[in-house]
């Protein structure tokens, strides 16, 4: 997969950032500022802790913005300031503790694969949208439940779309970790969600 | 209606091999020849089909999420200090130039 933030704003605008453009500043912090308080809140559950951490991050990141070498990897860069503050910021996790998931747990079980075939054999799915605002209304208490492990991973890839380079550059992992995590990460997300699919998606016409 | 050509279960080798490689095949990360494998195994399989529809829609869940949205605004003198440290940065880099 191309390097999903080559041609992102953030990267446009560090490059002008770099050349002394001040119409670039503005936007470059709130996008930041924004998305390293997300990942900080979803992280380690503390209101607080994530607007100290976007802030600490933000003026690391301008104290050290002549070391930025290569702007089209300033999502990276940032994002691994973040975790090294988020990591020390951090309190106890309010969140699910750390464990790893082996694949077999992840498979469908026999009565929910019972439920999806219905699911596919209703032809139905015209309800994709209103399916998909519940799933996205459920989706932090989801990812909260996600092992930090995984959590990072999807939180990195899915939600703020970092490449898996980026990913492991900024986790300080291989990239096929990255990946195996990514897939554990989003078959738990999938079959936590399973809770809230099956009214109104086939199951109950059976 | 497809008819099922095999139960898709924990034990089903071929519908083991696909789930394990779904992440990948979402992401555009496997080659032309894997690529080709999972779709014949998927175009024989409604349960993979599903199974896969599911997880990608997961994927863009996560993708389209919004989240917390109300980040407080930086105060200004946080903001001024953030300009100072750029154009400190800036300074250093045209000196080292």
């Amino acid at each position: 997969m191309p390097n999903a933030s080559a041609s992102s704003p953030e990267v446009e605008w560090a490059r002008r950032l770099l050349e002394g453009d001040a119409t670039a500043f503005t936007p470059f912090v709130e996008s930041f500022q924004h998305r390293i308080f997300q990942y900080t809140w979803l992280m380690c559950g503390q209101r607080e802790d994530a607007e100290e951490v976007a802030q600490d991050t933000l003026l690391k990141v301008f104290e050290s913005f002549d070391q930025l070498q290569d702007p089209s990897r300033v999502k990276a860069w940032v994002f691994r300031i973040a975790k090294n503050y988020c990591l020390m910021k951090r309190r106890k996790s309010v969140f699910a503790p750390d464990r790893e998931y082996s694949l077999d747990e992840l498979l469908p079980g026999s009565e929910e694969s019972a439920r999806t075939i219905q699911v596919a054999d209703s032809g139905a799915l015209p309800e994709e949208q209103v399916l998909r605002a519940e799933l996205a209304s459920h989706l932090e208490e989801a990812l909260a439940e996600l092992p930090e492990l995984y959590r990072s991973v999807v939180l990195l890839r899915d939600v703020e779309g970092l490449s898996t380079s980026e990913a492991a550059e900024v986790l300080d992992i291989k990239e096929d970790a990255v990946k195996q995590r990514l897939h554990r990460g989003r078959l738990a997300l999938r079959k936590s969600l399973a809770r809230y699919t099956p009214a109104g998606t086939g199951e109950a016409s059976r | 209606m497809t008819e099922h050509k095999h139960q898709h279960n924990q034990k089903d080798p071929a519908c083991l091999e696909v789930f394990a490689k779904l992440s990948e095949y979402l992401d555009g990360e496997l080659d032309r020849l894997e690529c080709d494998h999972i779709e014949e195994h998927i175009a024989d399989c409604p349960p993979c089909v599903e199974f896969l529809r599911g997880l990608k829609r997961c994927v863009e869940t996560s993708r389209e999420f919004e989240g917390q949205g109300n980040c407080p605004k930086m105060p200004p003198e946080m903001e001024e200090k953030l300009r100072e440290a750029w154009q400190n940065a800036l300074k250093r880099r045209e000196n080292a130039h």
